[in-house]
């Protein structure tokens, strides 16, 4: 008997008893769906992290400000994780927030060209910014909206900003304390026209300030995941981009004489999340032993991509230990289903028997059955897990991608629980008696 | 000519509540010629369809020896027991055992499937076997679907598939009412005397006995008698 004979003979079993299939194939289609579910959610989210953080920049190490807390020690992922999430929030929201801190608390000019000094090696740029706020650049009737950023030579580079036209903010201008900016095209556009913007002046105002700068740049504005008005989906006239000015312009604006949070950018080649730690111990003991309130944190880029990649590694495989359960109970339920039937069908096996079927054969007859019914309810389950883990991506906003491991993976473990929950009642209907099974009422 | 079934000293015994010895079958001998149509005979209980699986190749004897076509059935594995089965014999049952949800056509084709003949060949033997049998014009028709005689044709058809030598008939007209009895035995009579067949027929119906050529009375498991009957020789006897 062939393989597409046994096929053939195990879905008409299958379909002359729809309900009771259908009811056997649940369990599976279940485990299934959930695993396939989870991955491809899983996928979706780590695929979309992963390319966010690396438009970020891997070579990125924040090192920021942190409240002392009575029991910090940081100990295991969870510190790691609490730690991820109060630098995700800040880098979110933008620094300079209400802060408790007071000036001596903060990291200060100083500091940072001693970390320059020492970690030559390592370091490539040290980008620091301010937020002065949100307001908006007017001329007349002209207006754009912008968010006003102090920033030091190296933001940049450190950011990858591309310039258009001009130059960026330098050294002398932050060390002069100049009022230029560097503004987005799309800014110049609303307020020069097709005019050359540079040497221009622009008349800048937020709730705290206002003042007329002169403009010596213009960068290709880029939509990233960090711009809030290009979350909000805002139509482009009202369309807010950065405007940069020298960091200590702006520090004479809020009267910050330090920051809360720097990005240091590690040369390419050195190990940023092992510079994160070392840097990290090195301010804590050389600039904050002292201080009874706060102290930094360092982090890297790369260390947060592996903190979420575990993080989504082990929610894959607990939520897999789930559905192994249901699998597991699937596959007892398509063993109990295939005794029944082996039961019912007894006088069949006797008659096939008869006929001249050899063990094997009638063995390999039912292990097809259950492998079909494993199988066909592996599919569904792969079918309704991918919609389903794409629906949940699409509601989070993240782009759906389909785990094609997760579903080679998936009609390869439904097969294996058919074979092995198969095999204890097929071989029970190969060894039946002939005789017996013929006598069978 | 030659014997193609050869039965010496044939005993079976059942144990049943276990010191409890119970011998179906005791001292049983007997030879088949090949082309033969042999009935037995024998109240119920007698140990009839207990022989029959003996000669079937579908349960060893417990004492004796059992030679079928030269071979020593009692010496045999499960495998060569079933490829036997599926060429050399072929079964009617008094309860047809057609395959549920397998149609006519499929239920004949079932023994040239194990016997791994290609599909087109066995499709075309199975409509000509049918066709042979009176059961043309209901092919696809599910068992179900089929009264007791026709059901009963479409066994003999499926009996017949793998052109065995020996058709062992257990009351094939047990469940068939006089005329269709006469109907399903016109047809073994047809392949003993043109095909040339062995056959060995269990009944109940001494009328249907005498049509053969050979009476075994049985009574507790041994032959109380043997005679010839009113039937024709075959083609090959
Ligand atoms: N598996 C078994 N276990 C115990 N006893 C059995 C078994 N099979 C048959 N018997 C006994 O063997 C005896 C012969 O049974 P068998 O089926 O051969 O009778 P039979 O002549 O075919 O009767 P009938 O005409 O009613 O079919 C019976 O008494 C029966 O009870
Ligand atoms: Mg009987």
């Amino acid at each position: 008997m062939s393989i597409a004979e046994n096929i053939r003979l195990a879905f008409a079993s299958l379909t002359a008893n729809k309900m009771r299939a259908a009811l056997t194939m649940l369990g599976i289609i279940i485990g299934i769906g959930a695993v396939i579910g989870i991955m491809t959610l899983g996928d979706s989210l780590s695929g979309y992290m992963t390319s966010t953080m690396q438009d970020m920049g891997t070579n990125n190490v924040t090192l920021s400000l942190k409240q002392r807390q009575e029991d910090d020690k940081r100990t295991g992922s969870g510190g790691d994780m609490a730690q991820m999430r109060q630098q995700m929030m800040a880098q979110m929201m933008g620094a300079g927030e209400e802060s408790p801190y007071t000036e001596k608390d903060l990291i200060s000019a100083a500091m940072l060209s001693d970390i320059r000094e020492k970690y030559a090696d390592d370091v490539d740029y040290i980008s620091v910014s301010d937020s002065v706020g949100s307001g908006s650049a007017t001329d007349g009737k002209k207006y754009a909206n912008l968010s006003l950023l102090g920033v030091s030579a190296d933001y940049s580079g450190a950011n990858g900003i591309d310039m258009k036209d001009g130059r960026f903010i330098g050294e002398r201008d932050v060390d002069g304390s100049r009022k230029v900016a560097v503004v987005s095209e799309k800014l110049a556009a609303k307020m020069f026209g097709a005019a050359s913007p540079l040497g221009k002046q622009v008349f800048l105002s937020t709730d705290t300030h206002s003042g007329t700068y002169t403009v010596i740049g213009v960068y290709w504005y880029k939509r990233d995941m960090m711009d809030a008005s290009a979350m909000s989906g805002g139509s482009d006239n009202n369309l807010s981009t950065n405007v940069y000015i020298p960091l200590s312009t702006a520090g004479r604006i809020t009267g910050n004489d330090g920051s809360q949070s720097v990005t240091i950018v590690t040369k390419a080649g050195s190990d940023s999340a092992a510079f994160a730690k070392e840097v990290e111990s090195y301010t804590n003991d050389v600039f904050y032993a002292r201080n009874k309130d706060y102290q930094v944190s360092a982090f890297s880029m790369d260390s947060m991509l592996d903190t979420m990649t575990q993080m989504m590694d082990t929610l894959q495989i607990a939520i897999s230990a789930i559905a192994a359960i249901s699998l597991l109970v699937g596959g007892i339920g398509v063993m109990n289903i295939m005794l029944v039937s082996i039961t019912e069908r007894t006088r069949e096996i006797g008659t096939r028997k008869a006929l001249g079927a050899t063990n094997g054969e009638i063995r390999t007859q039912f292990i097809t059955e259950a492998v079909i019914i494993c199988l066909v309810g592996g599919i569904i389950g792969i079918i309704f897990g991918t919609v389903l883990g794409a629906f949940g991506a699409s509601l989070l906003g993240f782009p759906a991608s389909a785990s094609l491991f997760a579903i080679l993976l998936a009609s390869g473990f439904s097969t294996a629980i058919g074979l092995f929950f198969g095999y204890y009642p097929a071989n029970k209907a190969a060894k039946m008696d002939p005789i017996d099974a013929l006598r069978y009422e | 000519m030659q014997n193609i079934i050869r039965l010496k000293g044939i005993a079976k015994s059942y144990f049943v509540g276990h010191p409890n010895e119970f011998r179906a079958l005791n001292g049983i001998d007997i030879d088949i010629k090949k082309g033969e149509f042999v009935s037995i005979i024998g109240e119920s209980g007698s140990g009839k369809s207990t022989l029959m699986n003996i000669i079937g190749a579908l349960d060893k004897p417990t004492e004796g020896q059992y030679f079928l076509d030269g071979l020593d059935v009692g010496q045999e594995r499960d495998q060569e027991l079933s490829r036997v089965r599926n060429k050399k014999i072929g079964f009617v049952f008094q309860t047809f055992n057609l395959i549920p949800r397998m149609n006519a056509l499929r239920n004949v084709e079932l023994p040239m499937t194990y016997a791994k003949l290609p599909y087109q060949k066995r499709t075309e033997r199975a409509k000509e076997l049918l066709r042979l049998v009176g059961m043309g014009d209901r092919m696809t028709h599910q068992p179900n679907e089929l009264s007791g005689g026709q059901k009963q044709r479409v066994a003999i058809a499926r009996a017949v598939a793998n052109d065995p030598a020996i058709i062992l008939a257990d009351e094939p007209t047990g469940a068939l009412d006089t005329n269709t009895g006469h109907l399903v035995m016109d047809i073994f009579h047809r392949l003993h005397e043109d095909e040339g067949k062995t056959i060995v027929l269990i009944t109940h119906s001494n009328e249907l006995a005498e049509e053969t050529q050979r009476i075994i009375a049985l009574r507790d498991g041994e032959i109380v008698s043997e005679r010839a009957g009113s039937g024709k020789g075959g083609r090959a006897a």
